[in-house]
């Protein structure tokens, strides 16, 4: 007991410098990496690495929705699945959702609503799966952030991509993006997203205590990183989307490129059974 | 929680008479329903309240006893909210296991509790490590007409503030009521079209596009949000709503008083 209590009333998350123990100023972001299109059968897939946050996501759809009576005539449903593994966190998360999940799935199936163009797909389902591999606190931001770019991916047509991020207050000073030591012993955490093109919020949740011009400081922290996170967003499409010059010329000529493609067969292709 | 449909005729009439401020029920915009609580409803339970928030009504039971803590949280007590949507308070709701609905009801009334430290569980522990009271907070829903958001949040805050813990038939000396040291007020916002509207009847909520749940303390401090639904807030109203929850809270708390 006196180690917790060591830990809860004696650690200090903020250096005498002004920086936090790993090293970031109060508006510094963790190290954030994206990639899009990491899955061979999902529609649309992606893969962040925030921090130590890893995760994956997945978008099938818009498909026919499953079970029939929840189809809606009039529009798409989008269904988020947030899940943990097993081997996530330090102990380990007994597997199947628990009541934090269903809630997550649910509020981040509610942020996207608000994007997708649902009315095209009457009758189908948008079902984003985001699993985390490896989880650091923020595992809803970093989940969001790379079910948006999956469904960019899958090419589910939306107002705009969703950027998520949160802030808090460690050792009374707001900061962005809590790490897991920092969320722990903080002393509260908001994490939001936001359509960046219109500035709307479309999830926003809030824990821990704030008062209106901490928050408010919270909010406009969120709102500086989610417009660095979207870069990174649409730079991940672009890497796997953008076709340039060099390209192009590199493309072997339509011809050749049969050829090279389909060789003729020859008694080599088969192997020692003949088969 | 809304799968009844809304006519036409009541969505453009109740959309038309907020654009001009004003609500079917002769309400203003940011003016809550009536809120009636009765506590120590249920003798059996160690505290309870009956909230009435309008003709919603729901009813909170408090349960105490003796178990283990967290192994990350040895010297505090326990709390666990749950939340109950029975078949006979709405034609929408169904039994069996929660739904998400009810989930996230019962996540965001506790977080409201939890976050703002009512009770302060350090004062429910017994023995470190081995023993520390564990506090039920279950909540029916007994009559479903909009907004269950803040009435579980009254209902939960005032059975809480009645409740007696149980300490003599456990062994352990006199009986002695839960140490409430702060009084969070939850005030959920519905948003229909362009227009905000503070604790959302029930058509107003079947037919809102957003909602956000802000939970303040005596001091106006932020201590849980929630935004629900697939509409989206501008930043701007959400300081409007955060502002408006801070002075609708002011005039609830004391109801929630003993």
């Amino acid at each position: 007991m006196e180690d917790v209590e060591h830990i809860e009333k004696g650690m200090k998350l903020i250096r005498a410098d002004g920086r936090r123990l790993d090293g970031r100023k109060p508006d510094e972001l963790r190290p954030i990496r994206i990639e899009a299109g990491v899955l061979r059968r999902a529609d649309g897939s992606s893969y962040i690495e925030w921090g130590g946050n890893k995760v994956l996501s997945a978008v099938y759809g818009p498909r026919e929705a499953h079970p029939r009576h929840l189809q809606d005539p009039a529009r798409a449903l989008v269904q988020c699945r947030y899940n943990m593994a097993p081997f996530s966190v330090s102990d380990r998360k007994r597997p199947g959702p628990d009541r934090r999940s269903v809630e997550i799935s649910k509020v981040i199936s509610e942020a996207f609503s608000a994007v997708v163009f649902s009315e095209q797909f009457p009758r189908t389902s948008v079902d984003i799966f985001i699993e985390v591999l490896q989880a650091d606190a923020g595992t809803r931001c970093a989940g969001l952030t790379a079910a948006s770019v999956a469904l960019a991916d899958a090419g589910v047509p939306m107002r705009d991509l969703v950027t998520s991020c949160a802030s808090g207050k460690i050792d009374g000073v707001v900061c962005v993006d809590l790490n897991k030591d920092e969320d722990n012993f903080g002393d509260a955490d908001c994490p939001m997203a936001i359509v960046p093109r219109t500035g709307e919020v479309v999830l926003l949740q809030m824990d821990g205590h704030l008062t209106y011009d901490e928050f408010q400081k919270a909010m406009d922290l969120s709102i500086g990183a989610t417009r660095r996170i979207y870069e990174m967003q649409r730079d991940a499409l672009r890497r796997r989307y953008s076709v340039t010059l060099e390209d192009i010329l590199k493309e072997p000529a339509p011809a050749a490129q049969r050829e090279e493609a389909e060789p003729p067969l020859s008694q080599d292709d088969f192997g020692p059974e003949g088969m | 929680m809304s799968e009844e449909i809304v006519s036409e005729l009541m969505r453009a009439h109740v959309y038309r008479l907020a654009s001009s401020g004003q609500r079917v029920d002769g309400r203003a915009l940011d003016e809550p329903r009536k809120l009636s609580v009765e506590r120590s409803f249920v003798k059996t339970a160690e505290g309870s309240a009956r909230a009435k928030l309008g003709n919603t009504d729901i009813l909170v039971g408090i349960k105490m006893s003796v178990g283990e803590p967290y192994p990350d949280t040895p010297n505090t007590g326990v709390l666990s909210t749950s939340v109950e949507l029975i078949p006979m308070a709405s034609p929408t709701f169904e039994a069996g296991p929660p739904r998400p609905d009810a989930i996230e009801l019962a996540r965001v009334v506790d977080r409201g509790i939890r976050e703002s430290k009512m009770v302060n569980m350090e004062k429910l522990c017994i023995t470190p490590k081995e023993k520390v009271w564990i506090m039920f907070i279950d909540i029916h829903v007994l009559d479903y007409d909009g907004n269950l958001f803040d009435a579980c949040s009254y209902g939960a805050v005032a059975a809480l503030s009645s409740a007696i813990v149980p300490a003599k038939n456990a062994g352990l000396g006199d009986d002695f009521p839960l140490p409430i040291e702060h009084w969070p007020v939850s005030v959920t916002t519905a948003k229909i079209k362009d227009v905000l509207l503070v604790d959302p009847s029930l058509d107003e909520e079947r037919m809102a596009d957003g909602r956000l749940t802000v939970t303040t303390d005596e001091n106006g401090d932020i201590r849980a949000m929630q935004k629900g639904l697939s509409g989206s807030f501008s930043y701007d109203e959400v300081k409007r709503i955060i502002e408006t929850a801070q002075r609708v809270g002011r005039g609830i708390r004391p109801l929630l008083h003993t």
